[in-house]
C-alpha cells in the first residue's frame, strides 16, 4: 500500500488501443454524424464487433459500460485496480473521440450497466451480448426518479408495463430497453424496479426520436408503452418490495454509471484541451508551469485554470472507480466526480471555444461541436444540482426528508 | 522637507499616486498627523491603551538577526552528501496510506487536535507561536521527517507523501502554527536533498538534536507580480566566497532563526544560499500579515552580506532552486488541504446546529449546496496535491503536478474560506470562531513561496 495516483501501469495497453480507436475511427466520423441527426453510424457495428473480440480474448480489461459490475475481492486484501478503473479509463478516450458515438455503441449501453449491476446470475447469463437502453425519465418526472408514473402490473407469470419514457439513448437501436417501472406507487420508491423489455415486444412502441443541441450521433428515444407484457423472470433482482431497503437497488445503478458519466465528461473536455493548447501554441502561446499565472499572458492563465480543474476531475472520477474496484461504498464519490466533471466539463469546452475565438465558434474545427456535446454530461443520470444534494446529504448526514 | 511635500497623499496607507487632495483634505490630514503624533501623548490627552501588545506585531521594528551558535564546520565541502532514495513507482492506483504514513498522521493529528487548535487563537493574536507548541512538534519528530536514515532522520525513502499527510493533519489544527513548526524541518530537508557532505555535517547535527535551532527558507520578496524563479535579491562572486544583497519577506520565525536559506539571482540563475544569523549585514524585521500570524513572518534584509565560497546550496545552474520552489507549493498545497477541511469540519455540525425560520440552515438547499461544493473541491485539492507527491517521492517530474495543485489549491482554498466565513454569517465575521481566522490563512495558499517545504 502507497498513495500513488498515477494511471494504473495494467492499463497502459488497454488507454493506448482505446485512444487509437477513437483517433482513427471515431474522429474521422464525428462531424459526418453531427450533421446527419438520426442516421445509424454504420462504422461503429464492425467496431463494437472487435471491442467483443477484445473483451473475449481477455485483451481487454472490460472496456465499456458493460464492464462494471464489481468483481470478487481480490485475495489477501491486496489493492484492487480493476474493471471499473479499466471502464473509466477507456471510456474517457472514447469520448475524447466522440461522445455521440460512444453513446451509441452496440452493447455498451447504460442499460447493460443496469443490468450488470442488478441482475442475478441466471438473467446476467441471460442478457449477455444484448444491447440494454436505460428508460427512467418521463414526461413529468426527471430527477426525482423516486415519482415514475409507469406501472408493472403482475398477471400470471408475466409484468404488464404500462406508460411514456423519454430520453431514452439508443431507444430505437437498442435489442432491448431496461424501463424503471412501480409495482405500486403507494409503496413508494421502494416498489420501482427494473424491467429487461426486449425489442419488438408488443405494445412497445418508438414514439420520436430528438432533435437536440448536441451527442446527435446517440438517438434520444421516446418510447411508449401499452399494455405492455414481459416476462416475469425479466424483472431485475428480488420482486420483493422491502420499504427498508427502499430505493437503494435501483439507485445502485447510478453509484455504478455516474463515474461512467464523469469519464465522458473528462474525455470530451480533454479533446477541447488538447486542441486548444495547440492552437494556442502555435499562436506563440503556452504555459510555463514554473511561473505563476499572473505573470503570464491571461489565455496562458486560463488555460493553466482550466487544466487545473480538469486534472481535480480526472482523478475524482479515478478515486470513484478506484473505490467500486476495491468494494468501498463510493456513492458520495461518485457524485462528486459526477458534479465536478460536469460541471468543469461546460467551462473547459466553452472557455476552449472562447479561447480560440470564431475559429472555436466556427464549424471548422470541432470545439464548437465538444462545447455542445458536453453540456449533456452535466444534466443525464443526475444533473449538477442532484449531485450535489446527494453529496451534502451524506457530507451533512441529513436525510432526504429533512434536505428536500 | 516642507509641510506640503509630507502631505502628498499618494504612495502610503494604500493610496494610489493618482490622488490628489484638495484643501479639506490637507486639513484633515494635518488633523491626522497630530492625532498620531505622541504630543498628545505627553500632555496626557489620549488614554494609554496599547501597553502590552507584543512588539514583533508592531511594524517598523528592525534588528539585527538572532545570535544563533556557531556550527563548527565538518565534513568535505566538495563531496556530494548522503540522500534519501526515491521511492520506488509502485504501478497501482491506491489512496491508501501506508501502515508508517497513517500511524504518522494519527499521531500527528492528534497533535493538531489538543496542542495546536487550542493555542491558535493568541499565538494569531501575538505573531509568537508557544515554545510548548514548537517542543511538542520536536518530540513528535516533525524536524527530521525528511531526513534519510544515514543524516538521523527516520525514513529510508523519500518521504514527500509522507510529508504532504503530516503538512495537512497539522494545519487541520493552525495553519501559523504549523509553518512554524514545520520551518525548521524544511531548512533540514532541504539539506537532506542538496547539501554537500560539509553542509550536511556541519549543520545537520543541531536540526536532529533537542536543542534544534529556528531556521527558514526565505525565497519571497515585497514586490508585485512576484515571480520566485526571479527573486530580485542579488548575489555577487568574491575573491573567497558571495555578497549578498535584497529583501526577503514572510520569512517565518525570522527573529529567532539562527540559519536562513536565502535564494539570489548568481550569474544569470536562482541560487540557494545557506546563511548564518549574526552574519554583518543581516537585518530582521517584523513583517505581521493578513494571516499565518503565529509563524512569526519577518522581512530579512541583506546589505552586503558576505558568505563563503561553500555556502551555496546544490547546484548554480537553477535546478535546485527551482526543485525546491516546488516542493516548497506542494507543502503550500498540503497546508491549505488541511486548513480547508477544518472549514468543512467545524460548518458541518454549525449548519446542522444554527437555527432560522424554524429549522437547521442545513435544510436549505443554498447552504448545503455551499457544504457540497466545499467537499467537492477539497477533495479535488486534496487529490492533486497527493498525486505531486508522490510523483516527488518517485523523483518524477513534478513540475506541472505542482502548478495545478496550487493553481486549484489557490483558487479553491479561498473559495472555502470565504463560504466558510458565510455560512456562519455575523457569527464568522467575528473572532469567537476560527472561520474569519481560516479565511485569512486561506489567502496565502498561492500567495506564498518557500517558507516550508516537504
Amino acid at each position: 500500500m502507497a498513495i500513488n495516483l498515477e494511471d494504473p501501469k495494467k492499463f497502459r495497453p488497454l488507454v493506448g488501443q482505446a485512444h487509437q480507436v477513437a483517433m482513427n475511427m471515431l474522429r474521422p466520423i464525428s462531424r459526418k454524424y453531427d450533421k446527419a441527426e438520426h442516421e445509424y453510424p454504420k462504422e461503429l457495428d464492425l467496431l463494437a464487433a472487435m471491442i467483443d473480440g477484445l473483451s473475449e480474448s481477455g485483451a481487454s480489461e472490460g472496456a465499456g459500460a458493460a464492464g462494471v459490475k464489481r468483481d470478487e475481492a481480490a485475495p489477501d486484501g491486496a489493492v484492487k485496480n480493476g474493471t471499473n478503473l479499466a471502464s473509466v479509463m477507456s471510456i474517457a478516450e472514447m469520448c475524447w473521440g466522440d461522445v455521440g458515438l460512444l453513446l451509441s455503441m452496440p452493447r455498451q449501453g447504460l442499460g447493460n450497466s443496469a443490468i450488470a449491476s442488478v441482475a442475478d446470475d441466471e438473467q446476467q447469463e441471460r442478457f449477455a451480448g444484448v444491447w440494454a437502453a436505460m428508460a427512467i425519465t418521463e414526461p413529468g418526472t426527471g430527477s426525482d426518479s423516486a415519482n415514475i408514473a409507469t406501472t408493472a402490473v403482475l398477471d400470471g407469470d408475466h409484468y404488464v408495463i404500462n406508460g411514456e419514457k423519454i430520453f431514452v439513448t439508443s431507444g430505437e437501436r437498442a435489442d432491448a430497453v431496461v424501463v424503471w417501472a412501480t409495482l405500486d406507487k403507494s409503496l413508494g420508491r421502494a416498489a420501482i424496479k427494473s424491467f429487461v423489455v426486449p425489442k419488438g415486444t408488443p405494445g412497445m412502441s418508438v414514439e420520436r426520436l430528438e432533435h437536440k443541441l448536441g451527442i446527435k450521433a446517440s438517438d434520444t428515444a421516446t418510447i411508449r408503452f401499452e399494455d405492455c407484457r414481459v416476462p416475469a423472470s425479466n424483472l431485475l433482482g428480488s420482486p420483493e418490495v422491502d420499504t427498508k431497503q427502499g430505493f437503494a437497488g435501483a439507485m445502485a445503478t447510478f453509484d455504478n454509471t455516474r463515474p461512467l458519466v464523469a469519464s465522458m465528461a473528462v474525455g470530451c473536455a480533454r479533446a477541447s484541451l488538447d486542441l486548444t493548447r495547440e492552437l494556442l501554441s502555435q499562436a506563440g502561446v503556452s504555459v510555463d508551469y514554473d511561473r505563476p499565472g499572473l505573470t503570464q499572458s491571461a489565455a496562458a492563465a486560463k488555460l493553466l485554470q482550466l487544466e487545473a480543474d480538469w486534472e481535480a476531475a480526472y482523478l475524482l472520477m479515478l478515486q470513484a472507480a478506484w473505490m467500486a474496484d476495491n468494494r468501498q461504498p463510493n456513492s458520495l464519490e461518485a457524485s462528486m466526480a459526477k458534479a465536478k466533471a460536469g460541471r468543469v466539463g461546460s467551462d473547459i469546452t466553452l472557455s476552449c471555444v472562447q479561447l480560440a475565438g470564431s475559429l472555436g465558434y466556427s464549424e471548422a474545427e470541432l470545439l464548437e461541436k465538444w462545447a455542445r456535446d458536453s453540456k449533456i454530461l452535466d444534466i443525464f443520470e443526475g444533473t449538477q444540482q442532484i449531485q450535489q444534494l446527494i453529496v451534502a446529504r451524506r457530507v451533512l448526514g441529513l436525510t432526504s426528508a429533512e434536505l428536500k | 522637507m516642507s509641510l506640503l511635500q509630507t502631505l502628498r497623499p499618494g504612495g502610503r496607507h494604500g493610496i494610489a499616486a493618482t490622488e490628489t487632495r484638495d484643501p479639506i483634505g490637507y486639513a484633515v490630514a494635518a488633523l491626522s498627523r497630530l492625532a498620531q503624533s505622541d504630543l498628545l501623548d505627553r500632555l496626557g490627552l489620549r488614554k494609554q491603551t496599547e501597553t502590552a501588545v507584543y512588539t514583533a506585531t508592531r511594524g517598523g521594528f528592525r534588528t539585527i538577526t538572532a545570535v544563533g551558535r556557531t556550527f563548527a564546520k565538518a565534513g568535505r565541502p566538495g563531496s556530494p552528501g548522503a540522500r534519501p532514495a526515491a521511492a520506488p513507482a509502485p504501478g497501482v492506483f491506491d489512496l491508501t496510506p501506508s501502515e508508517d504514513e497513517q500511524l504518522l498522521v494519527d499521531v500527528v493529528t492528534e497533535l493538531a487536535a489538543e496542542v495546536l487548535r487550542p493555542a491558535a487563537a493568541e499565538a494569531d493574536e501575538t505573531c509568537v507561536a508557544p515554545e510548548a507548541v514548537l517542543k511538542a512538534g520536536l518530540e513528535v519528530g516533525l524536524p527530521i521527517l525528511g531526513l534519510p536514515e544515514s543524516l538521523g532522520g527516520i525514513t529510508e525513502e523519500r518521504s514527500a507523501v509522507a510529508g504532504a499527510l503530516v503538512a495537512e493533519a497539522l494545519a487541520h489544527g493552525d495553519l501559523g502554527l504549523a509553518v512554524a513548526s514545520l520551518a525548521p524541518g524544511s531548512v533540514a530537508t532541504a539539506l537532506g536533498l542538496w547539501g554537500s557532505e560539509a553542509q550536511q555535517q556541519t549543520y545537520l547535527p543541531a536540526f536532529t538534536s533537542d536543542d534544534l535551532p529556528a531556521a527558514a527558507l526565505a525565497l519571497t520578496e515585497p514586490t508585485v507580480l512576484f515571480d520566485v524563479l526571479s527573486p530580485t535579491t542579488t548575489a555577487v562572486r568574491t575573491d573567497d566566497g558571495f555578497l549578498l544583497n535584497g529583501l526577503k519577506s514572510a520569512v517565518p520565525r525570522g527573529g529567532e532563526a539562527e540559519l536562513f536559506v536565502v535564494g539570489a539571482v548568481l550569474d544569470g540563475a536562482p541560487v540557494l544560499f545557506l546563511v548564518e544569523s549574526g552574519t554583518s549585514g543581516l537585518e530582521v524585521e517584523a513583517d505581521p500579515a493578513m494571516g499565518v500570524r503565529a509563524a512569526g513572518l519577518a522581512r530579512l534584509h541583506l546589505r552586503d552580506v558576505t558568505v563563503p565560497a561553500d555556502a551555496v546550496l546544490g547546484a548554480t545552474d537553477g535546478t535546485t532552486y527551482a526543485e525546491c520552489v516546488r516542493l516548497s507549493r506542494l507543502a503550500w498545497c498540503a497546508l491549505g488541504v488541511g486548513v480547508g477541511q477544518a472549514v468543512l469540519d467545524y460548518v458541518t455540525p454549525y449548519v446542522k446546529e444554527r437555527e432560522a425560520f424554524g429549522e437547521p440552515v442545513a435544510h436549505r438547499q443554498s447552504v448545503a449546496f455551499m457544504v457540497a461544493n466545499i467537499a467537492i473541491e477539497l477533495q479535488s485539492m486534496r487529490l492533486l496535491t497527493w498525486k505531486a507527491a508522490g510523483r516527488a517521492a518517485a523523483g518524477k517530474d513534478i513540475r506541472r503536478d505542482v502548478a495545478l495543485a496550487r493553481q486549484l489549491c489557490a483558487d479553491k482554498g479561498m473559495q472555502i474560506g470565504l463560504d466558510g466565513v458565510q455560512l456562519l454569517g455575523g457569527h464568522g465575521f467575528v473572532k469567537e470562531h476560527p472561520v474569519e481566522r481560516w479565511y485569512r490563512d486561506l489567502r496565502a495558499i498561492g500567495v506564498m513561496e518557500g517558507a516550508v517545504l516537504i
